[in-house]
Protein backbone atom coordinates (compact mmCIF):
# COMPACT_ATOMS: atom_id res chain seq x y z
CA UNK A 1 0.00 0.00 0.00
CA UNK A 2 3.05 2.12 0.67
CA UNK A 3 3.74 2.30 -2.57
CA UNK A 4 1.20 3.59 -4.39
CA UNK A 5 0.40 6.35 -1.42
CA UNK A 6 3.79 7.20 -2.89
CA UNK A 7 2.88 7.17 -6.32
CA UNK A 8 0.38 9.39 -5.35
CA UNK A 9 2.42 12.00 -4.15
CA UNK A 10 4.85 12.07 -7.24
CA UNK A 11 1.69 12.58 -9.01
CA UNK A 12 0.35 15.14 -7.64
CA UNK A 13 3.70 17.17 -7.81
CA UNK A 14 4.23 16.56 -11.48
CA UNK A 15 0.84 17.69 -12.12
CA UNK A 16 1.46 20.95 -9.68
CA UNK A 17 4.94 20.76 -11.81
CA UNK A 18 2.78 20.59 -15.30
CA UNK A 19 0.52 23.52 -14.67
CA UNK A 20 3.41 25.85 -13.73
CA UNK A 21 5.52 24.87 -16.59
CA UNK A 22 2.55 24.89 -18.94
CA UNK A 23 1.07 28.07 -17.67
CA UNK A 24 4.36 29.57 -18.72
CA UNK A 25 4.05 28.68 -21.96
CA UNK A 26 3.48 31.85 -24.47
CA UNK A 27 0.17 30.69 -26.55
CA UNK A 28 2.62 31.61 -29.93
CA UNK A 29 3.76 27.77 -29.10
CA UNK A 30 0.41 26.66 -27.98
CA UNK A 31 -0.03 23.65 -30.95
CA UNK A 32 3.59 22.24 -30.65
CA UNK A 33 3.36 22.23 -27.16
CA UNK A 34 0.04 19.94 -27.57
CA UNK A 35 2.04 17.74 -30.00
CA UNK A 36 4.91 17.86 -27.68
CA UNK A 37 2.93 16.31 -24.41
CA UNK A 38 0.87 14.02 -26.91
CA UNK A 39 4.38 12.82 -27.96
CA UNK A 40 5.38 12.24 -24.28
CA UNK A 41 1.84 10.88 -23.37
CA UNK A 42 3.26 7.59 -25.44
CA UNK A 43 5.06 7.31 -22.68
CA UNK A 44 2.23 4.08 -22.51
CA UNK A 45 5.30 2.34 -24.57
CA UNK A 46 6.55 1.23 -21.52
CA UNK A 47 4.01 -0.72 -20.54
CA UNK A 48 3.33 -1.85 -23.98
CA UNK A 49 6.77 -3.27 -24.10
CA UNK A 50 6.51 -4.95 -20.42
CA UNK A 51 3.33 -6.78 -21.48
CA UNK A 52 4.70 -8.00 -24.77
CA UNK A 53 7.83 -8.79 -23.48
CA UNK A 54 6.80 -11.03 -20.74
CA UNK A 55 7.74 -14.58 -20.19
CA UNK A 56 4.61 -16.56 -20.00
CA UNK A 57 2.46 -14.26 -21.54
CA UNK A 58 -0.84 -15.65 -22.91
CA UNK A 59 -1.69 -15.31 -26.72
CA UNK A 60 -4.07 -12.48 -26.47
CA UNK A 61 -1.24 -10.44 -24.46
CA UNK A 62 0.98 -11.02 -26.70
CA UNK A 63 -1.51 -9.28 -29.39
CA UNK A 64 -2.99 -7.01 -27.78
CA UNK A 65 0.60 -5.79 -26.38
CA UNK A 66 2.19 -5.78 -30.27
CA UNK A 67 -0.85 -3.54 -31.14
CA UNK A 68 -0.01 -1.61 -28.66
CA UNK A 69 3.50 -1.53 -29.12
CA UNK A 70 2.68 -0.59 -32.50
CA UNK A 71 0.41 2.20 -31.64
CA UNK A 72 2.55 4.03 -28.96
CA UNK A 73 5.28 3.83 -31.36
CA UNK A 74 3.84 5.83 -33.80
CA UNK A 75 2.47 8.23 -30.92
CA UNK A 76 6.07 8.61 -30.25
CA UNK A 77 7.35 9.17 -33.92
CA UNK A 78 4.46 11.38 -35.08
CA UNK A 79 4.68 13.17 -31.98
CA UNK A 80 7.79 14.50 -32.02
CA UNK A 81 8.50 14.77 -35.80
CA UNK A 82 5.81 16.57 -36.14
CA UNK A 83 6.64 19.40 -33.06
CA UNK A 84 9.78 19.18 -34.36
CA UNK A 85 8.54 20.45 -38.15
CA UNK A 86 6.38 23.11 -36.80
CA UNK A 87 8.72 24.71 -34.88
CA UNK A 88 11.17 24.99 -37.46
CA UNK A 89 9.22 27.06 -38.62
CA UNK A 90 9.06 29.50 -36.14
CA UNK A 91 12.10 32.08 -36.99
CA UNK A 92 12.38 36.01 -35.36
CA UNK A 93 13.88 37.29 -37.80
CA UNK A 94 13.28 36.47 -41.90
CA UNK A 95 15.65 34.09 -43.33
CA UNK A 96 18.21 36.37 -45.65
CA UNK A 97 17.50 35.10 -49.33
CA UNK A 98 19.15 35.64 -52.50
CA UNK A 99 17.30 38.19 -54.37
CA UNK B 1 22.54 -5.06 -12.29
CA UNK B 2 20.74 -4.16 -14.73
CA UNK B 3 18.25 -3.34 -11.44
CA UNK B 4 20.45 -0.77 -9.81
CA UNK B 5 20.62 1.38 -13.09
CA UNK B 6 17.53 1.12 -14.02
CA UNK B 7 15.88 3.60 -12.12
CA UNK B 8 18.59 6.07 -12.46
CA UNK B 9 17.62 5.11 -16.43
CA UNK B 10 13.59 6.38 -15.35
CA UNK B 11 14.65 9.11 -13.30
CA UNK B 12 16.90 10.69 -16.31
CA UNK B 13 14.23 10.06 -18.40
CA UNK B 14 11.78 12.08 -16.10
CA UNK B 15 14.11 14.81 -16.08
CA UNK B 16 14.38 14.79 -20.04
CA UNK B 17 10.55 15.27 -20.48
CA UNK B 18 9.94 18.15 -17.58
CA UNK B 19 12.61 19.79 -19.58
CA UNK B 20 10.96 19.20 -22.62
CA UNK B 21 7.86 20.93 -21.07
CA UNK B 22 9.83 23.39 -19.73
CA UNK B 23 11.78 24.55 -22.78
CA UNK B 24 8.30 25.18 -24.49
CA UNK B 25 7.86 28.27 -23.68
CA UNK B 26 10.07 30.33 -25.53
CA UNK B 27 10.67 29.75 -29.37
CA UNK B 28 14.38 29.96 -28.99
CA UNK B 29 14.72 26.99 -26.80
CA UNK B 30 11.85 24.85 -27.91
CA UNK B 31 13.55 22.77 -30.08
CA UNK B 32 15.80 21.91 -27.94
CA UNK B 33 13.07 20.54 -26.18
CA UNK B 34 11.79 18.44 -28.26
CA UNK B 35 15.60 17.30 -28.63
CA UNK B 36 15.33 15.90 -24.56
CA UNK B 37 12.19 14.91 -25.06
CA UNK B 38 13.36 12.56 -27.51
CA UNK B 39 15.91 11.50 -25.39
CA UNK B 40 14.04 10.94 -22.92
CA UNK B 41 11.77 8.74 -24.19
CA UNK B 42 14.88 6.74 -25.88
CA UNK B 43 15.91 5.78 -22.30
CA UNK B 44 12.66 5.00 -21.35
CA UNK B 45 12.69 2.14 -23.93
CA UNK B 46 15.98 1.20 -23.89
CA UNK B 47 15.80 0.96 -20.20
CA UNK B 48 12.34 -0.90 -20.15
CA UNK B 49 13.87 -3.35 -23.09
CA UNK B 50 16.69 -4.27 -20.81
CA UNK B 51 14.47 -5.57 -17.76
CA UNK B 52 15.22 -8.80 -16.56
CA UNK B 53 11.21 -9.74 -16.94
CA UNK B 54 11.60 -8.51 -20.72
CA UNK B 55 12.56 -11.94 -22.35
CA UNK B 56 10.47 -12.03 -25.99
CA UNK B 57 11.94 -9.39 -28.22
CA UNK B 58 11.07 -10.22 -31.65
CA UNK B 59 7.40 -8.81 -31.29
CA UNK B 60 8.48 -5.84 -29.49
CA UNK B 61 10.54 -5.06 -32.61
CA UNK B 62 8.70 -5.54 -35.27
CA UNK B 63 5.97 -3.36 -33.55
CA UNK B 64 8.56 -0.20 -33.16
CA UNK B 65 9.65 -1.04 -36.33
CA UNK B 66 6.29 -0.46 -37.71
CA UNK B 67 4.88 1.98 -35.50
CA UNK B 68 7.89 4.03 -36.78
CA UNK B 69 7.72 3.55 -40.21
CA UNK B 70 3.89 4.39 -40.18
CA UNK B 71 4.57 7.72 -38.09
CA UNK B 72 7.00 9.18 -39.58
CA UNK B 73 5.39 9.63 -43.38
CA UNK B 74 2.59 10.53 -41.46
CA UNK B 75 4.38 13.25 -39.49
CA UNK B 76 6.19 14.76 -42.61
CA UNK B 77 3.40 13.98 -45.64
CA UNK B 78 0.63 15.94 -43.52
CA UNK B 79 0.37 19.30 -44.80
CA UNK B 80 0.31 22.09 -41.73
CA UNK B 81 -3.20 22.91 -42.40
CA UNK B 82 -3.48 19.06 -41.44
CA UNK B 83 -2.10 19.42 -37.99
CA UNK B 84 -4.75 19.47 -35.77
CA UNK B 85 -6.76 15.87 -37.31
CA UNK B 86 -3.24 14.71 -37.00
CA UNK B 87 -2.90 15.43 -33.11
CA UNK B 88 -6.63 14.04 -32.89
CA UNK B 89 -5.04 10.57 -34.65
CA UNK B 90 -2.27 10.60 -32.84
CA UNK B 91 -4.37 10.94 -29.71
CA UNK B 92 -6.12 8.26 -30.64
CA UNK B 93 -3.38 6.14 -31.03
CA UNK B 94 -1.61 6.73 -28.09
CA UNK B 95 -4.67 6.16 -25.95
CA UNK B 96 -5.59 3.01 -27.73
CA UNK B 97 -2.26 1.69 -26.42
CA UNK B 98 -3.10 2.46 -22.88
CA UNK B 99 -6.75 0.68 -23.28
CA UNK B 100 -5.33 -2.67 -24.36
CA UNK B 101 -2.30 -2.74 -22.17
CA UNK B 102 -5.26 -2.54 -19.28
CA UNK B 103 -7.11 -4.76 -21.30
CA UNK B 104 -4.00 -7.10 -21.23
CA UNK B 105 -3.51 -6.51 -17.46
CA UNK B 106 -6.75 -7.51 -16.35
CA UNK B 107 -6.84 -10.75 -18.55
CA UNK B 108 -3.75 -11.85 -16.92
CA UNK B 109 -5.61 -12.04 -13.70
CA UNK B 110 -3.19 -10.60 -11.38
CA UNK B 111 -4.18 -7.56 -10.44
CA UNK B 112 -5.59 -7.06 -6.81
CA UNK B 113 -9.16 -5.67 -6.22
CA UNK B 114 -9.12 -2.06 -4.86
CA UNK B 115 -7.05 0.63 -5.32
CA UNK B 116 -4.74 -1.32 -8.46
CA UNK B 117 -8.11 -2.55 -9.94
CA UNK B 118 -9.42 1.14 -9.80
CA UNK B 119 -6.52 2.21 -11.53
CA UNK B 120 -6.50 -0.12 -14.17
CA UNK B 121 -10.70 0.53 -14.61
CA UNK B 122 -9.25 4.82 -15.11
CA UNK B 123 -6.77 3.65 -17.40
CA UNK B 124 -8.95 1.82 -19.96
CA UNK B 125 -12.40 4.21 -19.13
CA UNK B 126 -9.93 6.93 -20.35
CA UNK B 127 -7.96 5.22 -22.63
CA UNK B 128 -10.90 3.63 -24.70
CA UNK B 129 -13.34 6.72 -25.05
CA UNK B 130 -10.13 8.76 -25.77
CA UNK B 131 -9.46 6.42 -28.87
CA UNK B 132 -13.08 6.44 -30.03
CA UNK B 133 -13.66 10.08 -29.44
CA UNK B 134 -9.99 10.97 -31.05
CA UNK B 135 -11.29 9.23 -33.92
CA UNK B 136 -14.42 11.06 -33.97
CA UNK B 137 -12.92 14.25 -33.89
CA UNK B 138 -10.19 12.71 -36.51
CA UNK B 139 -13.38 12.29 -38.87
CA UNK B 140 -15.07 15.73 -38.30
CA UNK B 141 -11.41 17.91 -38.74
CA UNK B 142 -10.74 15.99 -41.79
CA UNK B 143 -14.28 16.80 -42.66
CA UNK B 144 -15.54 12.89 -43.56
CA UNK B 145 -17.81 13.92 -40.96
CA UNK B 146 -20.18 16.81 -40.82
CA UNK B 147 -18.78 19.85 -38.54
CA UNK B 148 -21.88 20.77 -37.75
CA UNK B 149 -22.32 19.74 -33.78
CA UNK B 150 -24.82 16.57 -33.97
CA UNK B 151 -27.58 16.65 -31.48
CA UNK B 152 -30.42 15.01 -30.97
CA UNK B 153 -33.27 15.10 -28.29
CA UNK B 154 -32.04 13.51 -24.89
CA UNK B 155 -28.84 13.67 -25.82
CA UNK B 156 -26.89 14.16 -22.52
CA UNK B 157 -29.31 11.40 -21.07
CA UNK B 158 -28.66 9.34 -23.58
CA UNK B 159 -24.64 10.11 -23.25
CA UNK B 160 -24.44 10.33 -19.41
CA UNK B 161 -26.19 7.56 -18.25
CA UNK B 162 -23.70 5.56 -20.96
CA UNK B 163 -20.88 6.88 -18.69
CA UNK B 164 -22.36 6.26 -15.19
CA UNK B 165 -23.28 2.42 -16.03
CA UNK B 166 -19.08 2.16 -17.57
CA UNK B 167 -18.82 3.48 -14.38
CA UNK B 168 -21.13 1.07 -12.01
CA UNK B 169 -19.42 -1.39 -13.84
CA UNK B 170 -16.06 -0.52 -13.20
CA UNK B 171 -16.61 0.00 -9.46
CA UNK B 172 -18.10 -3.64 -9.08
CA UNK B 173 -14.22 -4.56 -11.04
CA UNK B 174 -12.83 -2.98 -8.14
CA UNK B 175 -14.76 -3.96 -4.96
CA UNK B 176 -15.55 -7.68 -6.54
CA UNK B 177 -14.04 -10.48 -9.05
CA UNK B 178 -16.89 -8.98 -11.70
CA UNK B 179 -18.17 -12.00 -14.38
CA UNK B 180 -16.87 -12.54 -17.19
CA UNK B 181 -19.22 -9.96 -19.78
CA UNK B 182 -18.21 -6.72 -17.26
CA UNK B 183 -15.30 -6.44 -18.92
CA UNK B 184 -16.13 -6.63 -22.50
CA UNK B 185 -19.56 -4.50 -21.29
CA UNK B 186 -17.58 -2.12 -19.67
CA UNK B 187 -15.23 -1.67 -23.14
CA UNK B 188 -18.27 -1.20 -25.13
CA UNK B 189 -19.80 1.48 -22.95
CA UNK B 190 -16.67 3.36 -22.92
CA UNK B 191 -16.08 3.55 -26.32
CA UNK B 192 -19.79 4.69 -27.25
CA UNK B 193 -19.19 7.54 -24.33
CA UNK B 194 -16.31 8.51 -26.53
CA UNK B 195 -18.71 9.00 -29.61
CA UNK B 196 -21.24 10.61 -27.78
CA UNK B 197 -18.73 13.20 -26.39
CA UNK B 198 -17.63 14.55 -29.35
CA UNK B 199 -20.84 13.81 -31.72
CA UNK B 200 -22.47 17.05 -30.82
CA UNK B 201 -19.40 19.02 -30.77
CA UNK B 202 -18.79 21.49 -33.64
CA UNK B 203 -15.93 22.64 -35.67
CA UNK B 204 -14.76 25.66 -33.84
CA UNK B 205 -15.36 23.81 -29.86
CA UNK B 206 -12.48 21.74 -31.40
CA UNK B 207 -9.56 23.54 -29.56
CA UNK B 208 -10.76 22.74 -25.99
CA UNK B 209 -11.77 19.53 -27.10
CA UNK B 210 -8.40 18.16 -29.04
CA UNK B 211 -6.94 20.49 -25.18
CA UNK B 212 -9.50 17.82 -23.39
CA UNK B 213 -8.20 14.65 -24.87
CA UNK B 214 -4.77 15.58 -24.28
CA UNK B 215 -5.36 15.33 -20.96
CA UNK B 216 -7.26 12.37 -20.78
CA UNK B 217 -4.45 10.59 -22.76
CA UNK B 218 -2.18 11.90 -19.71
CA UNK B 219 -4.53 10.91 -17.11
CA UNK B 220 -4.67 7.31 -18.80
CA UNK B 221 -1.53 7.08 -18.44
CA UNK B 222 -0.51 7.95 -15.40
CA UNK B 223 -3.07 5.65 -14.10
CA UNK B 224 -0.78 2.90 -15.95
CA UNK B 225 1.60 3.93 -13.94
CA UNK B 226 -0.26 3.37 -11.06
CA UNK B 227 -0.98 -0.80 -12.04
CA UNK B 228 2.25 -1.16 -13.26
CA UNK B 229 3.94 0.94 -10.31
CA UNK B 230 6.08 3.00 -12.64
CA UNK B 231 6.63 6.10 -11.60
CA UNK B 232 7.76 7.41 -15.17
CA UNK B 233 4.12 7.06 -16.42
CA UNK B 234 3.02 8.46 -13.20
CA UNK B 235 4.59 11.64 -13.73
CA UNK B 236 4.67 11.45 -17.32
CA UNK B 237 1.20 11.78 -17.33
CA UNK B 238 0.63 14.05 -14.85
CA UNK B 239 2.94 16.59 -16.47
CA UNK B 240 0.41 15.76 -19.78
CA UNK B 241 -2.84 15.73 -17.95
CA UNK B 242 -1.99 19.20 -16.53
CA UNK B 243 -1.21 20.20 -20.09
CA UNK B 244 -4.18 19.06 -21.65
CA UNK B 245 -6.36 20.56 -18.79
CA UNK B 246 -4.63 24.34 -18.56
CA UNK B 247 -5.08 24.10 -22.32
CA UNK B 248 -8.26 23.33 -22.10
CA UNK B 249 -9.60 25.76 -19.07
CA UNK B 250 -7.49 28.53 -21.71
CA UNK B 251 -9.66 27.61 -24.35
CA UNK B 252 -12.61 27.89 -22.40
CA UNK B 253 -11.66 30.99 -21.00
CA UNK B 254 -11.89 32.53 -24.17
CA UNK B 255 -14.86 31.23 -25.20
CA UNK B 256 -17.03 32.27 -22.12
CA UNK B 257 -17.77 28.86 -21.31
CA UNK B 258 -17.82 27.18 -17.81
CA UNK B 259 -15.96 24.64 -17.12
CA UNK B 260 -18.23 21.91 -15.97
CA UNK B 261 -19.49 22.66 -19.37
CA UNK B 262 -16.94 21.15 -20.92
CA UNK B 263 -16.05 18.34 -18.51
CA UNK B 264 -20.15 17.15 -19.40
CA UNK B 265 -19.11 17.36 -22.83
CA UNK B 266 -21.80 19.46 -23.28
CA UNK B 267 -20.75 21.70 -26.35
CA UNK B 268 -22.19 23.08 -29.29
CA UNK B 269 -25.34 23.60 -27.30
CA UNK B 270 -24.56 27.34 -28.03
CA UNK B 271 -24.83 26.82 -31.52
CA UNK B 272 -28.07 24.82 -31.52
CA UNK B 273 -29.84 26.81 -29.51
CA UNK B 274 -28.80 30.24 -31.54
CA UNK B 275 -31.34 31.36 -33.92
CA UNK B 276 -31.01 32.18 -37.28
CA UNK B 277 -32.54 35.59 -37.73
CA UNK B 278 -30.53 37.40 -39.43
CA UNK B 279 -31.85 40.50 -40.79
CA UNK B 280 -30.86 41.59 -44.44
CA UNK B 281 -28.85 45.05 -43.85
CA UNK B 282 -26.87 47.11 -45.93
CA UNK B 283 -23.04 46.58 -46.13
CA UNK B 284 -20.28 48.83 -47.56
CA UNK B 285 -18.45 46.28 -50.22
CA UNK B 286 -15.04 46.93 -51.44
CA UNK B 287 -12.43 45.78 -54.69
CA UNK B 288 -9.14 44.74 -54.33
CA UNK B 289 -8.15 47.59 -55.72
CA UNK B 290 -10.12 49.71 -53.31
CA UNK B 291 -8.80 47.74 -50.70
CA UNK B 292 -4.83 48.11 -52.00
CA UNK B 293 -5.35 51.98 -52.07
CA UNK B 294 -6.27 51.72 -48.27
CA UNK B 295 -4.12 49.68 -47.28
CA UNK B 296 -1.03 51.71 -49.43
CA UNK B 297 -2.16 54.79 -47.37
CA UNK B 298 -2.07 53.18 -43.99
CA UNK B 299 0.62 53.56 -41.48
CA UNK B 300 -0.03 50.44 -39.18
CA UNK B 301 -2.26 47.34 -40.02
CA UNK B 302 -3.29 44.87 -37.72
CA UNK B 303 -4.36 41.02 -39.54
CA UNK B 304 -6.49 39.31 -37.48
CA UNK B 305 -6.84 35.56 -39.17
CA UNK B 306 -9.11 32.94 -38.17
CA UNK B 307 -10.11 29.76 -38.97
CA UNK B 308 -11.69 31.16 -42.87
CA UNK B 309 -7.76 31.11 -43.53
CA UNK B 310 -6.68 27.74 -42.94
CA UNK B 311 -9.91 27.23 -45.21
CA UNK B 312 -8.65 28.86 -48.05
CA UNK B 313 -5.23 28.18 -47.60
CA UNK B 314 -4.19 31.89 -47.58
CA UNK B 315 -1.33 31.78 -45.31
CA UNK B 316 1.45 32.25 -47.97
CA UNK B 317 -0.50 35.09 -49.59
CA UNK B 318 -0.78 37.09 -46.80
CA UNK B 319 2.80 36.49 -46.35
CA UNK B 320 3.50 38.37 -49.53
CA UNK B 321 1.00 41.26 -48.23
CA UNK B 322 2.66 41.14 -45.57
CA UNK B 323 6.21 41.65 -47.44
CA UNK B 324 4.53 44.28 -49.64
CA UNK B 325 3.16 46.70 -46.88
CA UNK B 326 6.43 46.08 -44.79
CA UNK B 327 8.87 47.18 -47.39
CA UNK B 328 6.69 50.42 -48.13
CA UNK B 329 7.12 50.75 -44.44
CA UNK B 330 4.01 50.39 -42.66
CA UNK B 331 4.03 48.02 -39.64
CA UNK B 332 2.40 44.95 -39.98
CA UNK B 333 1.00 42.76 -37.11
CA UNK B 334 -0.83 40.01 -36.43
CA UNK B 335 -3.93 39.47 -33.65
CA UNK B 336 -3.80 35.87 -32.63
CA UNK B 337 -7.19 34.97 -30.73
CA UNK B 338 -6.87 32.12 -28.85
CA UNK B 339 -9.47 29.95 -29.98
CA UNK B 340 -8.94 31.38 -33.78
CA UNK B 341 -8.76 27.82 -35.98
CA UNK B 342 -9.15 24.24 -34.77
CA UNK B 343 -6.77 23.71 -32.50
CA UNK B 344 -4.89 25.81 -29.56
CA UNK B 345 -2.38 27.50 -31.54
CA UNK B 346 -3.45 27.47 -34.68
CA UNK B 347 -2.61 30.34 -36.79
CA UNK B 348 0.35 30.69 -35.21
CA UNK B 349 1.64 27.72 -36.85
CA UNK B 350 0.21 28.79 -40.38
CA UNK B 351 1.68 31.66 -40.16
CA UNK B 352 4.82 30.64 -39.24
CA UNK B 353 4.83 28.26 -41.82
CA UNK B 354 4.30 30.77 -44.39
CA UNK B 355 7.68 32.36 -42.70
CA UNK B 356 6.39 35.47 -41.08
CA UNK B 357 8.54 36.01 -38.02
CA UNK B 358 6.89 35.03 -34.23
CA UNK B 359 7.58 38.53 -33.06
CA UNK B 360 4.85 40.05 -35.12
CA UNK B 361 2.04 37.56 -34.30
CA UNK B 362 0.76 39.08 -31.05
CA UNK B 363 -1.80 37.45 -28.71
CA UNK B 364 -5.39 39.26 -27.43
CA UNK B 365 -4.31 40.89 -24.43
CA UNK B 366 -1.35 42.35 -26.16
CA UNK B 367 -2.80 43.85 -28.91
CA UNK B 368 -6.13 45.16 -27.66
CA UNK B 369 -4.49 47.90 -26.39
CA UNK B 370 -3.17 48.76 -29.80
CA UNK B 371 -6.51 48.84 -32.25
CA UNK B 372 -7.58 52.89 -31.69
CA UNK B 373 -4.48 53.54 -33.15
CA UNK B 374 -4.45 51.20 -35.43
CA UNK B 375 -5.57 52.58 -39.82
CA UNK B 376 -6.56 49.33 -40.60
CA UNK B 377 -7.65 46.07 -39.06
CA UNK B 378 -7.70 43.42 -41.65
CA UNK B 379 -10.06 40.64 -40.89
CA UNK B 380 -9.22 37.37 -42.85
CA UNK B 381 -11.86 34.34 -42.62
CA UNK B 382 -12.65 35.34 -38.32
CA UNK B 383 -16.08 36.39 -37.46
CA UNK B 384 -17.09 35.44 -34.06
CA UNK B 385 -14.24 36.52 -32.27
CA UNK B 386 -14.44 40.35 -33.44
CA UNK B 387 -17.99 40.57 -33.04
CA UNK B 388 -18.38 43.74 -30.65
CA UNK B 389 -21.87 42.10 -29.83
CA UNK B 390 -19.97 40.09 -27.01
CA UNK B 391 -19.28 43.32 -25.27
CA UNK B 392 -22.28 45.37 -25.72
CA UNK B 393 -25.52 43.08 -25.85
CA UNK B 394 -26.51 41.25 -22.70
CA UNK B 395 -29.07 38.54 -24.78
CA UNK B 396 -26.61 37.19 -26.89
CA UNK B 397 -25.41 34.05 -26.57
CA UNK B 398 -21.85 35.39 -27.07
CA UNK B 399 -21.93 37.86 -24.68
CA UNK B 400 -18.69 38.01 -22.69
CA UNK B 401 -16.44 36.19 -24.69
CA UNK B 402 -13.16 38.44 -24.83
CA UNK B 403 -12.84 39.49 -28.25
CA UNK B 404 -10.26 41.57 -30.52
CA UNK B 405 -11.56 45.14 -30.46
CA UNK B 406 -10.85 45.32 -34.26
CA UNK B 407 -14.11 47.48 -34.08
CA UNK B 408 -11.88 50.36 -32.67
CA UNK B 409 -9.41 50.75 -35.63
CA UNK B 410 -9.79 53.67 -37.99
CA UNK B 411 -11.09 51.13 -40.62
CA UNK B 412 -11.85 47.92 -40.23
CA UNK B 413 -11.55 45.32 -43.70
CA UNK B 414 -12.98 42.27 -44.00
CA UNK B 415 -12.63 39.29 -46.07
CA UNK B 416 -15.23 37.34 -46.13
CA UNK B 417 -17.26 34.88 -48.57
CA UNK B 418 -20.75 36.11 -48.09
CA UNK B 419 -22.64 37.64 -45.05
CA UNK B 420 -23.68 34.07 -43.58
CA UNK B 421 -23.19 34.32 -39.79
CA UNK B 422 -20.33 32.56 -38.43
CA UNK B 423 -20.29 29.07 -35.80
CA UNK B 424 -22.32 30.99 -33.02
CA UNK B 425 -25.22 31.09 -35.39
CA UNK B 426 -25.51 34.98 -34.75
CA UNK B 427 -25.06 38.09 -36.73
CA UNK B 428 -21.58 40.36 -36.62
CA UNK B 429 -22.47 44.01 -36.23
CA UNK B 430 -18.94 44.52 -37.02
CA UNK B 431 -19.98 44.03 -40.88
CA UNK B 432 -22.29 46.80 -40.65
CA UNK B 433 -20.36 49.91 -39.03
CA UNK B 434 -19.35 52.83 -40.89
CA UNK B 435 -16.02 52.53 -40.74
CA UNK B 436 -16.17 48.71 -42.16
CA UNK B 437 -15.33 47.60 -45.96
CA UNK B 438 -16.49 43.84 -46.37
CA UNK B 439 -14.46 42.48 -49.23
CA UNK B 440 -16.44 39.43 -50.50
CA UNK B 441 -14.29 36.55 -51.84
CA UNK B 442 -11.63 33.80 -51.26
CA UNK B 443 -9.77 35.35 -48.67
CA UNK B 444 -6.67 33.41 -50.64
CA UNK B 445 -7.74 35.13 -54.04
CA UNK B 446 -8.91 38.30 -51.99
CA UNK B 447 -5.31 38.82 -51.18
CA UNK B 448 -3.70 37.85 -53.99
CA UNK B 449 -5.38 40.88 -55.77
CA UNK B 450 -4.71 43.38 -53.11
CA UNK B 451 -0.73 42.30 -53.46
CA UNK B 452 -1.06 42.03 -57.38
CA UNK B 453 -2.73 46.33 -57.22
CA UNK B 454 0.30 47.22 -54.56
CA UNK B 455 2.89 45.26 -56.84
CA UNK B 456 1.09 47.38 -59.78
CA UNK B 457 0.92 50.97 -58.27
CA UNK B 458 4.73 50.84 -57.57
Amino acid sequence: MQSYEFGLYVFMLAAFLGFELVKRVSPLLHTPLMSLSNAISAIAVVGAILISGEKDASTLQRVLGFVAVVCATLNVVAGYLITDRMLKMFRKREPEKTK
Amino acid sequence: MIENVLPAIYLLASVGFILAVKWMNNPATARRGVIIGEIGMLLAVIGTLLRPEVVEYRWILVGLAIGSAIGAPLAYLMPMTAVPQLTALSHAFGALASALIGTAEYYKGEIPLGFPMGALVLESLLGFLTTTASIIAFAKLQELMPTRPMTYKGQNVVSLSMLTAAIVIGGWMVAAPAPTWAFPAFIALSMGFGIMLVIPIGGADMPTVIALLNSYAGVAAAAMGFVLNNRLLIIAGALNGSAGLILSIIMCKAMNRSFTNVLFGAFGQLAAAATGTVAQRPVRSATPDEAASILDSARSVIVIPGYGMAVAQAQHKIRELYDALTKRGIEVKFAIHPVAGRMPGHMNVLLAEADIPYDKLLEMDEINGDFPNTDVALVIGANDVVNPLARTDKTSPIYGTPILDADRARTVMVIKRSMSPGFAGIDNELYYMNNTLMLFGDAKNFVAGIVKELAGSH
